[in-house]
């Protein structure tokens, strides 16, 4: 309820700041929060990230074992990706089962790993039909500053980008790298009484009528996205927000090809 | 599961099951097809058959997901455990969950929820077989239900895919299509060309992109001449089979109005007798005071006015609310004839 006064007075608020052309922060429309990638932070998994994204804070794991295949890919690895939005990330946040926002979360993250191919399953094969590698991707949410969408995305993938498939320890051959043949980003916008601003902030985030999240592969083609919240947006909008995202999507992937 | 066509689109540029690039699979639409919800739908799209059901605006169950200045609305997609090849275990999935989410996400602006606040609406749909595209044939299935149920909204929504198979777009994709394509992505629109649900996945290039968004607006546009269609045929054959019946309704509570109109003319009449005397016993106060202190004369009168205008004020709100409490009977009378 009080949640709900504060994000009408603040709506307000952050649309008459966007007629002046600005944002609470101070960032262009199109600017997104600064961006930290640490990599290894867990030993005791097969890949992990710590991934910073202006206030939201966000910890991936890649954990990668044997396990049977499903049957219609018998000769393929299996991905399968979680998020948890835990009680210390935010208020809001309560433990039990994913709800429906982590699961969606998850969902969306899962789709740019599987869809860009970043993973070539194919290698994930031991024995067809009966073992393959199995990779899981967990996502836990530190801090919850808005736009966890990009935050978890890049925590995926530069955890998988460290992941060592422990081949040793199941008497499977040799620890190799994880064969990685995509970096897929995932840009998010969201739409504020008809502006759009990328990257939001949780403050933005609440004032917003709907977001839409893009990802992108190395060609710049689309391998994703999902719009989520209640509210619609126009054609000229979402063009307008995949072109952007594709190319902030770019500028992304070169900082993240530098760590 | 068939296996992977070798090619999805023939020399003459259709597609497997006969159909153009973009042409979206047969539509059938029935309305008000269950007894004990407020709005019902099935619809078939292509082999998907679905089935759309509506409850609401009623109270909230649990009481603490009321909202004091609008209904919530709830959204359950749920796949029979038969509607596949391999038996689905049955209750919710991760999918299904993620679903639910997007499509309610997709209705919700639609409803007016602010006229219903404290209230639920409930919407529940069920895959009975899932042929490719079964979030769109379930939307397009809740929207009719809803404007089956009576409910208030901005537009009725219409859902369409569009996908890539052998670099072509292709609207509306069926199970192969969807299998063993390159792109999927679901939209949702209102009539007015805003896109309410955006979902994709697979590989398009920014060109294809924009062109596939166009194609399934246009998809949309065709679901929703169905749609419409099939609204108007129920309302305009229920119209002729219940005209008596509904004429014979409108006598009946013809009745009862006059009495209420009566009974706040009483009140009318009583509340001035009332404001009369004590006007009067006001004036007899001041006369009196006027002996005693002729300057605060003045004063005493507006009093005596802001407190005949104070008598005033509840006697309009027990009019307004005897008037919805008329309407309210009329809506619900209503809704017993429909089913």
């Amino acid at each position: 309820m009080n949640q709900e006064i504060v994000s009408i007075i603040q709506k307000d608020y952050l649309y008459n700041l966007m007629l002046k052309g600005e944002r609470l922060d101070g960032r262009g429309f199109e600017e997104t929060r600064e961006i930290k990638i640490e990599t290894g932070v867990i030993d005791k998994a097969e890949g992990s990230a710590r991934v910073e994204l202006g206030d939201t804070k966000i910890i991936a794991g890649v954990k990668i074992q044997p396990g049977t295949p499903f049957p219609d890919s018998p000769d393929k690895g299996v991905i399968i990706t979680s998020l948890e939005l835990i009680p210390l990330a935010s208020p809001e946040f309560e433990s039990g089962p994913p709800r429906e926002n982590a699961v969606e979360l998850a969902r969306v993250v899962d789709r740019g790993v599987r869809e860009s191919g970043a993973i070539d399953l194919s290698k994930l094969c031991i024995r067809e039909g009966e073992k393959v590698w199995m990779v899981f991707i967990d996502v836990h949410v530190l801090d919850a500053g808005g736009n966890i969408m990009d935050a978890a995305a890049l925590g995926a993938i530069a955890a998988l980008l460290t992941a060592k498939i422990p081949g040793a320890r199941y008497g499977e051959g040799e620890d190799i790298p994880l064969p990685i043949r995509d970096i897929p980003i995932s840009v998010t916008a969201v739409d504020i009484a008809g502006g759009i601003v990328f990257d939001p902030s949780l403050e933005e985030e609440r004032a917003a009528n709907c977001k839409l999240t893009v990802i992108t592969n190395q060609e710049s083609a689309i391998s994703g996205m999902q719009k989520s919240g209640n509210g619609s947006l126009t054609t000229d909008q979402i063009n307008h927000i995949v072109e952007v995202a594709a190319k902030k999507a770019q500028e992304i992937r070169e900082k993240f090809l530098e760590i | 599961m068939n296996d992977k066509p070798e090619k999805f689109i023939d020399n003459n540029g259709l597609r497997l099951d006969g159909r153009k690039a973009d042409q979206i699979r047969d539509i059938k639409i029935e309305v008000g097809v269950l007894s004990r919800a407020d709005g019902s739908c099935y619809l078939e799209m292509g082999n998907n058959k679905v089935i759309a059901a509506v409850y609401g605006p009623r109270e909230v169950h649990p009481r603490h997901q009321q909202k004091s200045t609008k209904a919530i609305v709830r959204y359950k997609y749920n796949m029979a455990s038969f509607s596949v090849e391999d038996r689905k275990r049955p209750g919710p999935d991760r999918r299904s969950i993620e679903v639910s989410k997007v499509s309610r996400e997709a209705l919700e602006d639609m409803i007016f929820t602010e006229y219903f606040p404290k209230s639920a609406i409930d919407i529940f749909v069920e895959i009975l077989q899932a042929d490719a595209g079964t979030r769109t044939a379930a939307l397009n299935a809740a929207s009719v239900a809803l404007a089956d149920a009576g409910i208030p909204m901005r537009g009725l929504v219409s859902a369409c895919a569009v996908g890539k198979v052998d670099e072509t777009l292709v609207v509306d994709l069926n199970k192969d299509e969807d299998n063993y394509g390159q792109a999927d992505m679901p939209i949702a629109m209102t009539p007015d060309g805003k896109i309410t649900l955006l979902q994709m996945d697979g590989n398009f290039t920014l060109e294809q992109f924009k062109q596939g968004l166009e194609m399934a607006q246009e998809g949309c546009r065709q679901v929703y001449e169905f749609q419409r269609k099939a609204l108007l045929d129920y309302y305009a054959k229920k119209e002729e089979t219940e005209e008596v019946a509904v004429i014979e309704e409108v006598l009946q509570e013809e009745a009862p109005e006059e009495v209420v109109e009566e009974s706040i003319a009483e009140e009318m009449e009583e509340i001035e007798e009332d404001e009369a005397e004590e006007v009067k016993a006001a004036e007899a106060e001041s006369d009196q005071e006027i002996e005693e202190d002729s300057s605060e004369t003045y004063e005493t009168s507006d009093t005596v006015e802001e407190e005949a205008t104070e008598t005033e004020e509840p006697e309009d709100e027990d009019e307004e609310k005897e008037e919805d409490e008329s309407t309210i009977d009329e809506s619900d009378d209503e809704r017993e004839v429909s089913q």
